[in-house]
């Protein structure tokens, strides 16, 4: 019996120590790779972290999108057409990326603003503005049409020029 | 003459397999409940008839694909009168609503099988199996009749032509990955229907876990290459050489994979010992739960992917009600009749029966970690606490360490005996093959990549910790009675190759991903023509930049010359970027140059204007053996089904295991 008791023991000891293992790594994962969604008026109002990897989105601004000659260095302008903010990034942009169309980066604030982009998302979708910047927008108050006609109109020269 | 009707016939049939599989859910069932043989009987008859409408109504919309029949909804948005008539074929499964039928008639064809191979099943109990595959049918046939019909037409004024299957599709990896990953997903209905049907039927010896074994296996086989095929069709064909994004899509797979993994697992001990009984239900509802909550994700429009075709709320509404009903009702039936029929079997904590369980315990905490980081984005979106996604490093930080920890037991499990192994027996039998795994480990690094590096020793060792003491139990057991060699290896049951197959199909995945991520070289550069790159010892230089135009698409064209050191041949690699007409679609074609110890990747990325493009260059060693080892373990799957042992069948029961049960 007591055999037994000690060997219940050892289980019970050994699952709450994977368990804690488990548990730990997690919380510790998790913490230091959630990244947040902020559009570009939040971040003009400050609420995003800097030199933190925040994700932010919008749409490419027109005209805005300028190559270095000799590198793959790009910059370009994502907005909300309340704000704008710079973006920075060296690489390949998706197929999917163009002027007036919605995108979403991956990077970190810089102190003078703009933001070093490690990642860019483009996505095809009906709606010409990203779902969370459109919700963003809407939650600081600004109305749907305020932009929403704004970037419709846009997107709807930008394909009749094409 | 009869074309028009065809979508009519095709609608028509799959209403028939849906009364048919409500039928062979509630009749079977009501007569296993009051014992009636008749009502019973109707389970296999009802499953046979389910099967052959599902398969009318299938190929009703196959041929209104291949006929391009655009007045038929689903083909005038996902086919098109120029494609070759396979991409036709396929994109029947392009779509939701033609995923979803696909679904119904791989459950129907799984089902068909169940009642085919089944036959030396009690009869309450093959009534109440396929009785309850019945019912998961006959909610998937509802969904599609009801949110997704496949058939809805366009009239009276069908359009003239379809708008095209998504060029991402028009792939050959789209052909086959869809089925195997469906067949994975929906296999694992039949344990869960064998594990439901042993709860109603308050039968749950290991019997049940002896019929429902070899199904699972197969469910779990076709799972491992569904889920290869998928990371092998993103590696190519996005683009960018990943070849996994711990994408909520890829996740949605991956999730009863592990849990599956952990089933076969433990309805291995279940039978063989008769222990973990309840533990094993569980197993087998979570798995099946899984895969449902996988199509869930991937079809109701939660998540934005290739893969989220459905955009109409009501659709995952259903699903999530389905999922809901489902997991509800098999965990309420599990509380209420579990507990009755456990009972213990002695075990020591040295033992196959004790690793097995630390083997089970290690993957459910994979797959909850996973669970987790996939869906608790969702739920603070739902809830409305703010857009977060979670990325790559938390499922790295959480499922590197896991793996490893999963491998040390991994190597010892195999050479353990069923409930005792005296240590020093086992420690005589491994301390070899451990030495050799830490000694290649630290050696291997510093030979292939020039300096050490902890994670490749890490990987190394944990994967060839995992085979050599297989290895060498092999060696062990190849002398027979007399002394001879390799006689001992043709008395090995096929079921033990399964398991070594299995095995080792995980160590050359683990090596594969080991080596690729820390080894594999890529570099985006900027290139005209004239301009050379060397990368990881090749020298890529640009020789012509063109156009040209494929039968549904422009593309720009690049012929890239790639030469090794001092060899003067080389050979060509011609990567494109293409651009599809009808939907005006761009595209990236990539040059591979495939190889058992390396791939060479050249992507093209943009035009930047004034002749140049951005161009992505990879090496990518052993990025093969990502995929070879999971065929390997598929394969180990398939061989431990044809075990003779299960085609012996469950007629007489085995003499050798009545008694230890009896006396366990």
């Amino acid at each position: 019996m007591r055999a037994k008791r000690k060997q219940r023991l050892l289980v019970i000891l050994g699952l709450v120590a994977l368990a804690a293992v488990a548990v730990g790594l997690t919380l510790y994962a998790l913490r230091s790779n959630i990244n947040l969604f902020f559009s570009p008026v939040q971040i003009a109002e400050g609420q995003a972290p800097l030199e933190r990897q925040i994700r932010a989105g919008g749409m490419v601004k027109e005209g805005s999108v300028a190559r270095d000659p000799d590198s793959l260095d790009v910059a370009f302008t994502v907005t909300d057409y309340v704000e704008d903010l710079e973006v920075r990034y060296s690489g390949i942009l998706p197929d999917l990326f163009r002027e007036g169309q919605g995108v979403v980066v991956v990077g970190r604030l810089q102190p003078d603003g703009w933001l070093r982009a490690d990642q860019v998302l483009a996505k095809h979708d009906e709606n010409y503005m990203p779902p969370e910047v459109a919700q963003a927008l809407e939650d600081a108050g600004y109305s749907p049409e305020d932009y929403q006609d704004k970037a419709t109109d846009v997107a709807k020269r930008l394909e009749a020029e094409d | 003459m009869l074309t028009p009707l065809i979508p009519e016939i095709g609608h028509f049939a799959l209403i028939i397999a849906l009364l048919m599989a409500a039928l062979q859910a509630v009749v079977p069932l009501a007569g296993a409940a009051t014992r009636r043989p008749l009502w019973m009987a109707y389970a296999r008859p009802m499953a046979a008839g389910q099967f052959l409408f599902l398969i009318v109504a299938y190929a009703c919309l196959t041929a209104s694909y291949l006929l391009d029949d655009f007045s038929v909804a689903t083909v005038a948005n996902n086919s098109n009168s120029l494609l070759p008539w396979y991409y036709k074929a396929s994109a029947v499964w392009g779509n939701h609503e033609g995923s979803v039928l696909l679904w119904s008639l791989i459950l129907g064809a799984w089902t068909f099988a169940v009642s085919r191979f089944s036959r030396e099943l009690p009869r309450d109990m093959l009534a109440r199996v396929l009785g309850v595959m019945g019912l998961v049918s006959a909610g998937f046939l509802a969904f599609v009749l009801i949110t997704s019909n496949p058939f809805a037409r366009l009239l009276p004024n069908p359009p003239a032509d379809g708008a095209d299957l998504n060029p991402l599709l028009q792939d050959v990896g789209l052909i086959i990955h869809p089925p195997m990953l469906y067949m994975g997903y929906v296999g694992f209905s039949v344990v869960f229907a064998f594990a439901i049907a042993a709860l109603l039927g308050g039968r749950l010896d290991a019997a049940w876990t002896r019929w429902a074994r070899p199904w699972t296996n197969v469910a779990w086989a076709f799972l491992s290459v569904g889920i290869a095929l998928g990371s092998w069709w993103a590696y190519y064909e996005l683009g960018w050489g990943g070849w996994w994004f711990w994408d909520p899509v890829e996740n949605a797979s991956l999730l009863p994979w592990l849990a599956g993994t952990a089933l076969i697992h433990s309805l291995a001990v279940t039978e063989k010992r008769g222990a973990f009984k309840s533990w094993t239900v569980l197993l087998a509802i979570s798995t099946f739960s899984l895969s449902l909550m996988g199509t869930f994700l991937v079809r109701s429009g939660v998540l934005t992917s290739v893969h989220a075709f459905a955009n109409d709320p009501s659709r995952g509404l259903f699903i999530l009600v389905l999922l809901g009903i489902t997991v509800g009702a098999s965990l309420l039936l599990f509380a209420l009749r579990a507990p009755r029929v456990s009972h213990r079997v002695g075990f020591t904590w040295l033992s196959r029966d004790a690793l097995l369980l630390v083997n089970n315990i290690l993957l459910v905490i994979m797959t909850v970690t996973v669970l987790l980081g996939t869906v608790y984005p969702l739920l603070l979106d739902a809830l409305n606490l703010g857009k977060i996604s979670v990325g790559p490093p938390y499922f790295n930080a959480l499922f590197v360490p896991l793996t490893v920890i999963l491998c040390v037991f991994m190597g010892l499990g195999p050479l353990a005996h069923w409930k005792r192994t005296a240590g020093g027996s086992l420690l005589r039998r491994v301390w070899l093959a451990g030495a050799a795994a830490l000694g290649i480990g630290l050696l291997a690094p510093l030979v292939y990549g020039g300096e050490w590096n902890l994670k490749v020793t890490l990987g190394l060792v944990a994967a060839l910790w995992v085979v050599l003491p297989l290895v060498r139990d092999l060696w062990e057991k190849s002398r027979d009675s007399k002394g001879r060699r390799l006689a001992g290896l043709r008395r090995l049951s096929l079921a033990h190759w399964g398991m070594v197959l299995g095995h080792l199909g995980l160590a050359v995945t683990i090596v594969g991903v080991t080596v690729v991520s820390n080894y594999a070289v890529e570099r985006n550069v900027r290139m005209a023509v004239g301009d050379s790159v060397e990368v990881a010892g090749y020298t890529f230089t640009m020789t012509e930049l063109g156009s040209r135009r494929g039968p549904n698409y422009v593309a720009d064209a690049a012929r890239i010359q790639v030469r090794r050191g001092d060899d003067a041949r080389g050979f060509v690699m011609t990567p494109e970027k293409r651009l599809y007409i009808a939907r005006g679609m761009p595209m990236t074609d990539v040059a591979l140059r495939p190889g058992l110890f390396r791939d060479l990747y050249v992507a093209m990325g943009e035009d930047l204007g004034d002749g140049s493009w951005a161009l992505r260059l990879q090496y990518k060693p052993f990025v093969r053996w990502l995929w070879l080892g999971a065929l390997l373990m598929a394969v180990g799957g398939i061989l431990a089904v044809i075990d003779r042992r299960y085609r012996r069948a469950a007629t007489a029961p085995d003499p050798e295991r009545v008694p230890r049960e009896v006396a366990a």
